[in-house]
């Protein structure tokens, strides 16, 4: 069922893009996470533990060029040595279906806590990183990827 | 941090007017009807390096008029600094007299009365005679011919040929080096094609493959003028596969890329570059942004947004240059370098009016045989109009107006949209409407005018997307061009807001009725950015419309009403 109506959202959504003579990438009507949906998440696997800023690089673009594909690149900085090093990296999206898209496990043989996936955002929306450091320490950001009709005036 | 008083900082502006003439003299030497070449090239030289710079060209080889914007509002850090400002505004900060030459070329009232005055601007065999002088004054060692992009297309020759005569037009200029973002819509392969076996370069330092992240393009070039090393870095317009038709060029993406931007320069410093030049199809907000962000940038050319202003506007250490569009301007900015440094710049924006200058003989002669195949059709009269038809504007154009109104008729639409481009020639009351004229304003190559059912949310929701392009506050979240055109329906828009909350009072005009959410309407359009649109081109409506409706005479149109500027 739930395939069924994605995919009927979808054909809708190209639809409505040829029509307007502009690329819609993706609007579905479908139940979608919000912000506290994220700090949901966050705070069943961390409670209410402080959250600093620093260390994490999130590379996302401004405006996806492909909703259904949009590169996410994240790495954090450490030394990655068995006293000092990034455990656990998580992305959240606070406009998808689904909050949670990915965790990353690391260990001092990683050598980097550095990782790139490529995801679809069903709307306007803000990427969240937390990364988890060895000593327990949590760092955070959060990125707005902008996801719109194409067009132009150029 | 840096106040908003000293990033707004357009002294240079202002002061450049002075240093480098700005546009000059021309109002009252050309009342005077002594406009001459050499007023326009008239430059007090300075150090030993020249970057003659034009951009936007859209492939138009011939004089033409276009009609700069009397709306082109800006929005955060841009809101009422140059390049957004217009007409008395604008007159007033760059100290320019009414009704002179420089306020024909570079602002709007009064256009008609103006434009008969002064004739028309631009033309290739002009720009070409301009180019020529300023490399006979300087010598040919210490110049270098840069070219912004939006070169290869807006025209039914460059269409006809896939670029091919601006491609010959621009190597018999001797261009050094291009950037690009229309160029892209002839398809990945023809780009290639042309970058390969050109004499100039291409350069493109943010277009990679999007498997492996592979440079597509050359990213810079090193050039040696007037014994300096000039790294010049290519910056294509980086939401194209936003803006323009994914499908032509399925494997590359393209983005700002400012980290591999500084590494660029930085590696042009480590190379040697006493001058590090962008060469951006970013548009003028985004680079005033990315200015302040990348370190070691010398002179930015600003491409894109159609800005034309007779002065530099200083960022930090760098300079910005605005050379508008469609071959109206040629910048020429001098550059002094000392201890393999910029020691300082000196600007002029070179009016090209086409009846004070010299045409080139040898690329009249080139101009008139890229042409020939087609002139008998380019000449082909359509129609005829009673009004000013123009393009440019934030949210209505009289030439779009037109497009509008034949999409109505011919495709039996309640509502019509049509792309808020910026690019297209300016007509006068009393002109016939030729083929040319058809075609200067439609031709791409995804003219497909499609006729559909939309609801009125569907509706309101590309309203609100095209809205953000524009009006989003910070530019890196900006598309660029000017609102989509719509015909058959008026909107309230308020620019202050957020997305989703701009468009209000959406109302069929024809019926008076609001435009109601879950209703359907027929909806004509064109320039769709989706693969197998169908429809007849829009240059064959738009021809078929104005061949019925007699002479055009444009009402002024209302049904957008802005608040929040």
């Amino acid at each position: 069922m739930v395939l069924k109506s994605v995919e009927k959202t979808r054909r809708e959504t190209l639809t409505l893009a040829a029509m307007a003579g502009l690329a819609l990438l993706i609007a579905p009507r479908m139940s979608l996470a919000d912000e506290a949906a994220v700090a949901a998440e966050i705070k069943k696997l961390y409670g209410d533990k402080k959250l600093e800023s620093g260390k994490i690089k999130l590379d996302v673009p401004e405006i996806a060029e492909n909703g259904l594909v949009v590169p996410i690149n994240v790495e954090v900085e450490s030394p990655m040595t068995d006293s000092n090093y990034v455990k656990t990296v998580h992305v959240f999206a606070d406009g998808n279906p689904l909050p949670g898209v990915v965790s990353y496990r690391f260990t001092p043989a990683c050598g980097k806590a550095a990782a790139s996936i490529r995801m679809r955002l069903a709307q306007t929306q803000n990427i969240v990183c937390i990364a988890e450091m060895s000593n327990g320490a949590l760092h955070s950001v959060k990125a707005n990827v902008k996801v719109t009709i194409g067009g132009c005036g150029g | 941090m840096i106040s908003r008083r000293e990033f707004l900082q357009a002294t240079a502006a202002a002061s450049a007017l002075t240093v480098g003439g700005g546009v000059g003299q021309l109002g009252r030497v050309a009342a005077q009807q002594r406009l001459t070449q050499a007023d326009i090239t008239r430059f007090d030289p300075l150090g030993t390096v020249t970057l003659l710079y034009v951009t936007d060209i859209h492939a138009q080889l011939m004089p033409l008029h276009f009609r700069e914007p009397s709306i082109n509002l800006g929005v955060g850090e841009a809101r009422g600094v140059p390049p957004h400002i217009s007409d008395a505004e604008f007159r007033k900060y760059f100290k320019l007299a009414t009704g002179s030459a420089e306020a024909f070329a570079l602002t709007s009232d009064d256009f008609v009365a103006l434009a008969r005055n002064y004739g028309r601007m631009g033309g290739m065999d002009r720009v070409a005679t301009l180019i020529g002088a300023v490399r006979a004054e300087r010598g040919d060692d210490k110049v270098l011919l840069l070219d912004g992009g939006d070169n290869w297309q807006g025209s039914w020759t460059s269409l006809q040929t896939r670029a091919q005569d601006m491609v010959e037009v621009m190597s018999a200029l001797r261009l050094d080096a291009m950037v690009g973002h229309w160029e892209f819509t002839y398809g990945a392969e023809r780009v290639k094609e042309i970058a390969d076996k050109a004499p100039f370069a291409f350069l493109a330092q943010n277009v990679r493959d999007n498997e492996w992240q592979e440079p597509v393009f050359e990213a810079r070039k090193m050039f040696e003028r007037g014994g300096a090393k000039i790294a010049v870095i290519g910056q294509a317009l980086p939401r194209t596969a936003i803006a323009n038709p994914r499908w032509m060029f399925p494997k590359w993406e393209f983005g700002i890329r400012e980290e591999d931007l500084q590494k660029q320069v930085d590696e042009s410093r480590a190379a040697g570059a006493a001058v590090v030049v962008l060469l951006s199809h970013n548009g003028f907000d985004v680079d005033r942004k990315l200015a302040r962000r990348v370190k070691g940038l010398d002179v930015i050319l600003t491409a894109h947004t159609h800005d034309a202003m007779p002065g530099l506007i200083r960022v930090g250490d760098t300079v910005l240059v605005a050379s508008g569009s469609h071959g109206k301007f040629v910048s020429r900015l001098d550059i002094e370098v000392k201890d393999k440094k910029v020691a300082g710049v000196r600007f002029k924006l070179m009016p090209v009016f086409s009846d004070a200058i010299a045409p080139d003989p040898a690329m009249k002669a080139l101009v008139e045989r890229v042409r020939a195949p087609f002139a008998k059709d380019l000449a082909r009269p359509i129609g005829k109009t009673d009004s000013l038809l123009y393009r440019r504007g934030n949210f209505n154009g009289t030439f779009d107006d037109v497009i509008c109104h034949a999409m109505l008729a011919e495709r039996d639409a309640e509502i019509s949209l049509s792309p808020g481009f910026r690019w297209g020639a300016t007509l006068l009351p009393g002109d016939a409407i030729t083929w040319e004229d058809v075609t200067n304003a439609t031709a791409i190559t995804y003219p497909n005018c499609y006729r559909s059912q939309m609801t009125g949310a569907q509706l309101k929701e590309i309203l609100e997307d095209v809205a953000d392009n524009i009006f989003h506050p910070d530019p890196y979240f900006q598309g660029g061009g000017d609102m989509v055109r719509v015909g058959g329906m008026g909107y309230a828009l308020d620019i202050s807001k957020s997305v989703g909350s701009r468009v209000s009072g959406m109302v069929h005009l024809k019926s008076g009725k609001p435009i109601e959410a879950a209703k359907s309407y027929t909806v004509a359009g064109w320039a769709s950015v989706n693969e197998n649109t169908q429809g007849p081109p829009i240059w064959d409506v738009l021809a078929a419309h104005l061949a019925k409706a007699g002479a055009i005479r444009i009402e002024p149109n209302n049904s957008v009403k802005v608040t929040g500027a």
